[in-house]
């Protein structure tokens, strides 16, 4: 029973990333991630997940404190954006990369309610990533779980 | 003698990102290299056993390097290094090791999540032997094995020269045979 149990929700994992890569959340980035895990590194994808959400929190915290000052100091928050998209790249998070895109454009003009509509952007995809990314460790620890039940 | 080829090639990884630091480090792990990853170019150069008394330091580390014969001091075959870091660039940590007496000699590699041309062919005209763009991917880290046994034929040569004096001619059809693997391994 528990063989059929793992088998489903590793279904269930690989149908709801094809949904995120259908939508435009991830991208063949993350595939590249995948494919680096393997039984001698089993937790790979979800340190990165993990390293990249706190990162991530970090940095939309920063850039939310620069932009509440009368004067935005576009230089620093340039270069927090350009850290975000960095990673968002790295990881395979193709939306959130693309909004980092808009505020740094928006930046380097330095429209400030430009700046505001965008970095709302950002702050969106994030929550959207970061739930969805949830959900998909919470189906791994499952299988993980039962994996380790068998044994 | 010290002839015999490190059974892996130690490769030092310098970003200041944390996740790229984590994703270059399994790419360089997954094709069995030994990884070394710091988050500056200061923190690479400290590793390196180079500071900013670059002189009087090289000196020291020369000469215990040959006091100590066989075993390197550090043991790196390749740097490969993130272009955007606070402090130091990666086009700085080029410059300086290429300016090493010590580290000249090392292959390194820039990795940059921007495509700038002019960027990319200043580094490749200072000495540097790939550029990547990130995200890197396997296929980049690939790229890097013939750079690293370079590094173990220019070594070979060097106890062959050493070692057979009167046959000057020996490095040539060396180096001949290198061109030809670097073609086959492409």
């Amino acid at each position: 029973m528990n063989q059929m149990a793992i088998a489903a929700l590793k279904n269930q994992y690989k149908s709801f990333v094809q949904s995120m890569f259908d939508e435009g959340v991830l991208d063949n980035q993350f595939s590249q991630l995948q494919d680096l895990q393997d039984s001698s590194n089993p937790n790979f994808v979800d340190e990165v997940i993990t390293l990249f959400c706190n990162d991530a929190e970090r940095i939309i915290t920063e850039m939310n404190r620069y932009l509440n000052y009368q004067n935005v100091d576009f230089s620093k928050l340039d270069s927090h954006v350009h850290q975000l998209k960095g990673s968002s790249s790295s990881i395979g998070a193709h939306r959130l990369k693309l909004a980092c895109v808009n505020l740094r454009q928006a930046s380097y003009e330095r429209n400030k309610e430009e700046c505001v509509e965008a970095f709302n952007s950002i702050r969106h995809e994030y929550c959207l990533l970061r739930s969805k990314f949830q959900f998909l460790m919470q189906i791994e620890r499952r299988i993980v779980a039962l994996e380790n039940n068998q044994q | 003698m010290g002839m015999a080829a490190q059974t892996q090639f130690h490769v030092l990884a310098v970003d200041d990102s944390l996740i790229d630091r984590k994703l270059i480090e399994r790419l360089l792990k997954t094709s069995s290299y030994q990884v070394t990853a710091v988050d500056s170019g200061r923190k690479a150069l400290e590793f390196l056993g180079l500071n900013n008394h670059d002189n009087e330091d090289e000196e020291r580390n020369s000469s215990v390097a040959s006091v100590s014969s066989d075993d390197q001091q550090v043991g790196v075959n390749l740097i490969i290094t993130d272009y955007c870091m606070p402090g130091m660039t990666g086009y700085d940590l080029l410059r300086k090791i290429k300016q090493s007496s010590s580290f000249k000699d090392i292959p390194v590699v820039i990795m940059s999540s921007e495509n700038i041309p002019s960027r990319i062919n200043r580094c490749l005209e200072d000495g540097a032997e790939e550029f990547f763009l990130k995200p890197v991917q396997l296929s980049d880290v690939n790229k890097l094995r013939p750079h690293l046994m370079k590094g173990i034929r220019s070594d070979e040569n060097q106890s062959n020269i050493n070692k057979r004096k009167g046959m000057e001619d020996i490095h040539s059809p060396d180096r001949t045979r290198a061109r030809y693997n670097e073609l086959e391994v492409v």
